[in-house]
């Protein structure tokens, strides 16, 4: 590899963006391709369909052997709300390999003894958030209940383009965020990108039930295609 | 998605930029239960120091011996490791199998 390859694969690593290391395992010639450019790339349907899966394959193009390496950033969960479905779907997430941190500025909530080994930041959003690099590769999730802490959060989740954005909520209090988070400025695409009522219909009772649907609901939408999603919904 | 190995490809640059000769060998195919998925790789120097894995153990001194030629050499190599079950047993393996192992100088 050559090293100015190696110090783009690492300054993109280190910047949270998905590459595909591109390389002819005959001759050992290389290229790296960034997610950006998937859509000019002859290799196109193969680069983005590895992303996806999260998934390093070898592929035939042109009569030659080529490995398709992926270096996609580790998905991040940020939760608001320190509450019992959130001591639930912590844990599950970071056994399904996402990093976790839980926001609440409700100390009595956002305790150690509640959350063993989780990272919390009892803090308002509007504090808690910035430093934790929200970005495209984070599942955002909001189940606070509280409209002052959790409208303020979804600002910032838009903002940021997670590839998530959950609430927790009833159709009929979804319908008022809708109206309170549009006289804040938001826009009703972005509004429309909410999952409300929060995770996949399998009939969820207890918290921990919740937070599977939940991950199951993320999990689709990481790894889903487009068109199937959509069924999946 | 689950990107775990940035030291290792932190360390290939450091290693090299501080005069080292580096190889990187990444696993390419794997077939049946081999523990590494394709695309784990392992960083080696020229003084056989390695970082991170490509077997979980079992083929590593052996991948680590063929960097060294590729250090010296500078041409690429593809290593092949079939792991039969009874040894494959002995080794920690709860059973066979085999993985592909692209084998590369860094710089």
């Amino acid at each position: 590899m050559k090293l100015a390859i190696l110090h783009e694969l690492n300054a993109e690593r280190a910047a949270r963006r998905p590459v595909i290391l591109v390389t002819d395992t005959e001759s050992g010639e290389q290229r790296l391709v960034k997610a950006q450019d998937f859509a000019k790339d002859p290799l196109r349907a193969e680069l983005e369909k590895q992303l996806r899966m999260g998934k390093s394959a070898n592929v035939e193009a042109g009569g030659k052997k080529l490995f398709l390496n992926v270096y996609a950033p580790t998905a991040k969960l940020v939760i608001i709300g320190a509450v019992h479905i959130s001591q639930a779907l912590a844990p599950l997430a970071r056994s399904l390999g996402y990093d976790v941190t839980v926001v609440d500025p409700r100390t009595a909530f956002a305790s150690p003894e509640r959350f063993p080994d989780i990272p919390l930041v009892a803090d308002w959003p509007d504090v808690a958030l910035p430093p934790l690099n929200v970005d495209p590769y984070t599942a955002f999730v909001a189940v606070t209940h509280d409209p002052k802490i959790d409208d303020p959060a979804l600002l910032h989740a838009f903002e940021r383009n997670c590839f998530y954005i959950g609430a927790l909520g009833s159709r009929k209090t979804h319908a008022k965020r809708g109206d309170r988070l549009r006289a804040l400025g938001a826009k009703e695409s972005d509004i429309a990108r909410i999952h409300a009522p929060i995770g996949l219909s399998i009939g969820a009772v207890s918290p921990s039930e919740i937070a599977v649907a939940i991950m199951a609901e993320i999990t689709a939408v990481l790894r889903l295609p487009a068109k199937e999603k959509e069924e999946a919904a | 998605m689950l990107d775990r190995d940035e030291d290792i490809l932190k360390a290939a640059e450091d290693w090299q930029k501080a005069g080292h000769g580096v190889a990187l060998a990444t696993v390419v195919e794997t077939w049946g239960s081999a523990p590494r998925p394709a695309g784990s790789s392992l960083v080696i120097n020229d003084d056989g120091t390695f970082l991170g894995s490509v077997s979980g153990g079992c083929v590593e001194g052996a991948v680590v011996t063929e960097a060294m030629d590729v250090i010296q050499s500078g041409k690429p190599k593809m290593l092949e490791f079939g792991v039969a079950d009874e040894t494959a047993w002995n080794v920690g393996l709860s059973c066979g199998g085999t993985i592909r192992v692209f084998v590369e100088k860094v710089g």
